[in-house]
């Protein structure tokens, strides 16, 4: 057996795949920018109907098994996908959390019940998931959770209470995945419990938080006696912290942030430079617009480096932590240079014209924080991939 | 899309490792650094392994591999701080020497004095002949551009020998005595020398430079690692408060910002190497992403491996010194990560401006 070498070029039919996708998202995208923020309620609702657009032609879930609405293609095709959905500007994936974050989760601990119940009004965007990990005393430190969930066998299932905050989308969102302490007894990440939740459940109150641009991005949710089902438990009872880290996988390494979404926002980059290369102040900037943009080439190279050693069997560790801190990093460095091109103009907000860097520079200063903040990642890096001592 | 190495490629890598354990350590380094001239015996062993000839054809008595096949064992030398002229010889001289040995005689003499016959090569930065080469002082020959009248020349200049094209540099010292700096004080560029001239010199030069950034970024990756490695080694060890340094949570994000740039740095190189193989049109821009990303690597290594070690750091007894000084120079040469930038800029105005 000759064995495969290196090989940057996609095949023909994944260029084949490319082009249908190509094709279909040109003559479905909205117009850059027409859809209402989607953290708005309008918004929102106007953000499902893409989604459902997109799933009735197959193609809100490209790499999901056709019965749960996908179109059953690899991870590389996955990443294509992206490539194009980016380079069309379409509109940003309101059931992100859901397809994203969730979905990886379910494919690997769920039941067949629980993925037929879940999966398809997920692609379909009927129903939209929020995650519900962060609490006002547990951030960071994610497994100080308080919130508890207390059996009831007589109803077959658990009663919910406490508060869960920051919950993205949460405002607008069905369902929420979250987790509990079940085992008040056990050691911290021993006693947790991954639930699925309807927020039309009795006992759920849900106060929308106005973000930093004014619009309600996240929510609080409040848990009285919150009855969920034992067929809505994701994983085993008390096994929640493990099951949760499938997910962090996903939020940090491959599957959240494909690459397109920089190496767009770069080449847009260096096109607001080239407008204004005559510019003493662009020229200034000249190495950081470069920079920025080799960032994202840089990821594009990395992901693609990844997503061969994972699908010769390889998994991604660590090396997650790394890349969460490289995206959002990239993120920054890209709108950041934006916006000093940008000078006097940068702080213009809103109204007619809209300024797109700045809310993505508002949005990339979130990046550092959300999805475990970038320190705790530098710990992870340091103790888990270069072995220094925890304590 | 595969973008990983074959198992073969991995078990070279492997082999010249253990060999560079036994034969290039820092205790190698010290005396290399007291005596750089003398010849350690290393160059042979490489020579017999099969690196040094690794990119020479199959029927010039080479292995006729490329770049993506090289790249590894680049970053294994740069782990051991090889001092000799593997990215010289291998990555930028001897494709110069293949392409032009069927019309020069000078050029498949030197051919076949690189395959089996331990030949040395330096390669000069710069057009101008009187600024100094590093490698010139131990090469037997120095590979030279030179531009006149606007057109590109390309001179194979003997350094040892006798006749009358043979020209010996002078010292030119630095940080690094490895480095093997020379300089020549008269142009020794002219008719007996030159090797290919106009379009062709152009289209060999180009290419050898973006052999050159991409193999020094290599060997940067590999000096990055090894700075780490020494200094996660020492902060592991080291006791300040009751408890190793590498707990300290300071020195842990030190390091594995360090460790990050590294991580992004890496595919940067390898995919700049298999686009240069494959002649990919945008091989110049990923090239110059590949030197930059490399050259930020391991200055960021250089400077938070030596915070992190402290005073010890500071001093001719801590073997991170040796790796210190290679990094400092390399990042420079063939172009510091300003340079790159630029030229990435430039060409991706040309493209999406
Ligand atoms: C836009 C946005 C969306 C979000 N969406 C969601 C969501 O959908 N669902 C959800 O559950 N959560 C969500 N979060 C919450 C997010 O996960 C938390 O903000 C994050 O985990 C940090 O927790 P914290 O805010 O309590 O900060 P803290 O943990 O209080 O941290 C404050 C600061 O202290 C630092 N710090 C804390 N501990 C350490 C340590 N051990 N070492 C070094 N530094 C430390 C942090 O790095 C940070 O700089 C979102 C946050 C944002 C900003």
């Amino acid at each position: 057996m000759t064995e495969k070498s290196m090989d940057l070029h996609f095949t023909a039919d994944q260029e084949a795949f490319r082009l249908e996708a190509r094709h279909w998202l040109t003559a479905h995208v909205p117009p850059a920018g027409s859809l209402p923020s989607l953290d708005t309620a309008e918004g929102f609702e106007a953000h499902r109907a893409w989604e459902q657009t997109m799933f009735a032609d197959s193609w809100s879930v490209v790499a999901w098994p056709r019965e749960f609405g996908g179109r059953d293609v690899g991870l590389l095709e996955w990443l294509i996908f992206e490539e194009e959905y980016w380079r069309a500007q379409a509109p940003l994936r309101v059931s992100q959390n859901g397809i994203f974050l969730l979905a990886p989760t379910l494919f690997e601990f769920g039941t067949p019940d629980q993925q037929a119940r879940f999966l398809p009004p997920m692609a379909s965007g009927a129903e939209i998931w929020c995650q519900g990990w962060s609490e006002p005393d547990a951030g960071s430190d994610l497994a100080g959770i308080r919130s508890r969930a207390r059996r009831s066998d007589s109803e077959g299932g658990w009663l919910l209470s406490g508060q869960k905050t920051w919950a993205s989308r949460g405002a607008f969102a069905e369902w929420c995945f979250g987790l509990f302490r079940t085992d008040p007894e056990a050691e911290r990440h021993r006693g947790l419990t991954y639930f699925l939740i309807d927020l039309a459940t009795p006992g759920v109150t849900v106060r929308p938080i106005p973000q930093i641009d004014g619009e309600t991005g996240f929510a609080e949710i409040f848990f009285e006696d919150v009855f969920v089902p034992d067929a809505h438990v994701l994983g085993d009872v008390g096994q929640g912290w493990n099951v949760a880290m499938a997910t962090a996988g996903s939020e940090r390494g491959l599957s959240l942030r494909s690459p397109a979404r920089y190496t767009e926002a770069a080449r847009r980059l260096v096109a607001l430079y080239a407008s204004r290369a005559g510019d003493a102040k662009a020229r200034r900037l000249s190495g950081d617009v470069a920079q920025a943009w080799m960032d994202a080439e840089a990821y594009r190279l990395n992901t693609f480096f990844t997503a061969t050693r994972v699908l010769n069997g390889g998994s991604v560790g660590p090396e997650a932590s790394a890349n969460k801190i490289h995206w959002s990093e990239t993120d920054l460095a890209i709108h950041r240079t934006a916006l000093a091109l940008l000078g006097p103009d940068a702080e213009r907000h809103g109204g007619h014209e809209g300024n797109a860097w700045l809310d993505g520079y508002l949005f990339a200063l979130a990046g550092p924080i959300y999805a475990g903040t970038n320190e705790i990642q530098r710990n992870v890096v340091a103790e888990r991939m270069l072995g220094l001592p925890r304590k | 899309m595969h973008f990983a190495f074959t198992e073969q490629q991995l078990e070279f890598q492997s082999a010249l490792r253990s060999v560079l354990e036994n034969e290039c350590t820092p205790d190698h380094l010290r005396a290399a650094f007291a005596d750089p001239s003398a010849d350690a015996g290393r160059w042979t062993t490489l020579d017999e392994m099969g690196v040094v000839s690794l990119t020479v054809p199959e029927e010039n008595g080479g292995l006729g591999l490329g770049l993506v096949d090289l790249v590894l064992l680049l970053e294994e030398a740069g782990r051991a701080a090889l001092p000799e002229p593997l990215v010289e010889t291998t990555a930028m001289a001897a494709p110069v020497l293949a392409a032009l040995a069927g019309r020069h005689d000078r050029c498949q003499r030197a051919l076949e004095a690189l395959v089996g016959g331990g030949l040395k090569m330096a390669v000069s930065q710069s057009a101008d002949p009187l600024v100094p080469v590093a490698g010139a002082l131990g090469a037997d020959a120095v590979l030279m551009t030179v531009v006149r009248d606007g057109i590109r020349e390309i001179h194979l200049v003997p350094t040892n020998g006798d006749g009358p094209e043979v020209a010996r540099p002078e010292p030119v010292s630095t940080l690094d005595p490895t480095r093997l700096v020379g300089r020549f004080t008269s142009d020794p560029t002219g008719s007996a020398t030159s090797i290919a001239t106009g379009d062709e010199a152009e289209r060999l030069w180009g290419d050898l430079e973006q052999r050159a950034f991409v193999a020094t970024g290599a060997f940067l990756l590999g000096l990055a690692e090894r700075m780490i490695t020494i200094t996660v080694d020492y902060a592991k060890d080291r006791k300040q408060f009751g408890q190793p340094i590498g707990s300290f949570q300071a020195v842990k994000h030190l390091l594995a910002g360090a460790q990050v740039k590294l991580e992004f740095a890496r595919p940067c190189v390898y995919a700049a190497a298999w686009m240069i193989d494959q002649g990919d049109p945008s091989a110049a821009r990923n090239a110059s992403t590949a030197k930059a990303y490399a050259s930020e690597a391991a200055t960021e290594a250089a400077r938070v491996c030596l915070q992190a070690h402290g005073a010890i750091g500071y001093t001719w007894e801590c073997d991170l010194q040796l790796y210190l000084k290679r990094s400092w120079a390399l990042a420079e040469a063939w172009g510091s990560a300003d340079d790159h930038r630029q030229l990435v800029l430039d060409s991706l105005v040309d493209e999406f401006g």
